[in-house]
């Protein structure tokens, strides 16, 4: 998931947000200029633009291994892929843009480190395996999070889910497919798609967010169909479909207590270390740090740029306005 | 080696490199635009490639695969051009580089589309498409950023006194290409430089830049003479499948 722990406003109880909740219920799509309760669209600025930095911020982890890709192949499809996240992070500022809030004021938030993304890309990508494990695990993840925000009640929002899903099944098809040939190759390599899945699966499990019962944002969210599922339901469903991939694989999923249920017909699993998670959002997780320092020198080395393009076009206009 | 063999290389690596160079930008550029834009350059370059080593490999007929014409060749092996392998200082030189490049590349593509060999000539009918799309995007940000700030002024400017020297590389001709040339595989070469010249001449006045005085000194990666940037660029893309001699990816 994308965007975790989102704060959400409260609903008020007036006549305009009773006639907004009927049209949420009927299923009609809110557009940008409908009028919407200030909670909901807080609560949208915040999701969407925490989606949209964990697709900036996601370049990173990816963009380590691109030229160290192992075959011209591999390199051009690992590029095309991050060359991906930063289109949806354009669409998904597009997006939020439309609820009033400026590119420049995101990505602000963004490098003061006010705002969060997701904590899977504060978590270093160590080998050529890491490719694999973050495309089938962390897109995979992503996948079962995005497919209902097709149908977010936010008509810009569900729209550009609509496109990034897409993208995302492919990300996902590509890390499976570098497991796969890893597995299927020598010793070594099939050790280091089983340390990639060692290391990357419970931080994917924790992507989802807490527990149910620990979640405090869902309900108003679920109301207002920002959010279709709960954390808890959409864990499970990972789980369920990635267990038998990993099988299939031949790797082993890093979990004692992994086990399936014929009652409930899903996987009992065990716990992720939530106090891991909780020190990763607030800062302290392996690549917090770098993370925000590469995103911060990327701004700040590329001021001079900026500024010669506004200079130019300033130049331009002036030339116009002469004329 | 054959004539062929050498050319497709000395193109094939030249993109190579460059393409690795370009897509290390991805995520640290000065806006998301770019990141997306210096992508999609190097998907460009590294497709182009492929190309060029699959003609190499199949006249060479030693049975290797373009992957082991990228990976398991020494820096002595490389037979790119020198420009290319000038390291990404800043953005005002990744953004020169990629614009004497194209400035070369263009115009070598038109000539290559009209050659007597079969899969050089698919080849450059294919890219020139897409290195049309690249010089227009290159020539619009040197216009821009050099007639912009003078702090854009000033890096552009910079950025052109150090990679100008390098830019003749580009176009160093030996035995290789006036045997291909006499053969109509590399038509129209003599036009390449002439365009080059005319290209540059007029994009950097409008970018109100000055060309440097000392010409194009710096040649050698035609033969594999390099700057000492290129040994570090190799160990970084080839050390996963040199580290793993049998493995496939």
């Amino acid at each position: 998931m994308y965007a975790q722990l989102v704060e959400t406003g409260a609903a008020e109880t007036s006549e305009k947000d009773r006639e907004f909740q009927e049209k949420i219920d009927r299923g009609v799509r809110i557009e940008a200029n409908d009028w919407m309760p200030e909670g909901y669209r807080k609560t949208l600025i915040r999701q969407i633009s925490q989606h949209a930095h964990s697709e900036i911020v996601g370049q990173l982890p990816e963009g380590n291994w691109i030229t160290r890709a192992p075959s011209l192949q591999r390199k051009a499809i690992l590029l095309a892929k991050v060359q991906d996240e930063a289109g949806h992070g354009l669409y998904l500022y597009c997006a939020a843009e439309t609820l009033g809030i400026s590119r420049d004021e995101m990505t602000e938030q963004l490098l003061s480190g006010k705002a969060k993304y997701s904590s899977i890309f504060n978590y270093p990508t160590l080998t050529w395996a890491d490719m694999g494990a973050v495309g089938w695990l962390v897109d995979g993840a992503a996948i079962m999070n995005q497919v209902p925000l097709q149908r977010c009640s936010y008509g810009p929002y569900s729209r550009a889910m609509i496109r990034v899903c897409k993208e995302e099944s492919f990300h996902q098809r590509q890390g499976f497919d570098v497991m796969r040939q890893l597995c299927e190759g020598t010793e070594e390599q099939k050790a280091m798609a089983q340390d990639a899945l060692n290391r990357w699966w419970w931080p994917s499990l924790m992507m989802f967010g807490p527990s149910d019962k620990d979640s405090v944002h869902s309900e108003q969210s679920m109301r207002w169909g920002i959010k279709q599922n709960t954390n808890d339901e959409l864990r499970q469903k990972f789980v369920d479909q990635t267990v038998p991939q990993a099988e299939w694989l031949g790797l082993t999923v890093p979990d004692p207590e992994l086990k399936w249920n014929e009652e409930t017909g899903c996987y009992d699993f065990g716990e992720p270390d939530w106090s891991e998670f909780f020190e990763v959002i607030k800062g302290n997780g392996p690549c917090n740090k770098d993370r925000l320092a590469a995103r911060n020198k990327a701004w700040d080395d590329g001021a001079w740029y900026r500024d010669g393009l506004t200079a130019h076009a300033d130049k331009q206009n002036q030339q116009i306005a002469a004329e | 080696m054959d004539p062929i063999v050498t050319f497709c290389l000395r193109m094939g690596d030249t993109t190579l490199i460059l393409g690795q160079q370009t897509a290390a930008w991805c995520g640290h550029a000065p806006v998301l635009e770019e990141d997306i834009a210096f992508a999609n350059m190097g998907l460009d370059l590294i497709g182009q490639t492929q190309l060029w080593y699959e003609i190499a490999a199949e006249a060479e007929g030693k049975g290797r695969t373009p992957d082991d014409l990228a990976f398991f060749r020494t820096e002595r092996q490389f037979l790119n051009a020198q420009l290319v392998e000038r390291p990404n200082t800043d953005f005002a030189h990744a953004l020169m580089r990629q614009y004497l490049f194209d400035a070369w590349h263009l115009p070598m593509q038109e000539a290559l589309c009209d050659s007597s060999h079969e899969a050089i000539r698919d080849l450059a009918q294919k890219s020139v498409k897409e290195v049309r799309y690249h010089i227009d995007r290159s020539r619009d940000l040197i216009v821009r950023l050099g007639d912009g700030s003078d702090e854009s002024r000033a890096k552009m400017q910079g950025a052109l006194d150090a990679l100008w020297p390098y830019a003749g590389d580009l176009m160093a001709t030996d035995e290789v290409e006036e045997t291909l040339a006499g053969q109509g595989v590399l038509p129209g070469l003599d036009r390449v430089r002439r365009a080059f010249d005319a290209e540059t001449a007029a994009t950097l006045s409008r970018a109100t830049l000055t060309i440097p005085e000392n010409g194009h000194a710096r040649t050698g990666g035609r033969t594999g003479i390099h700057t000492e940037t290129m040994g570090y660029i190799l160990a970084e893309m080839q050390s996963v499948p040199r580290t793993f001699p049998d493995a496939r990816w």
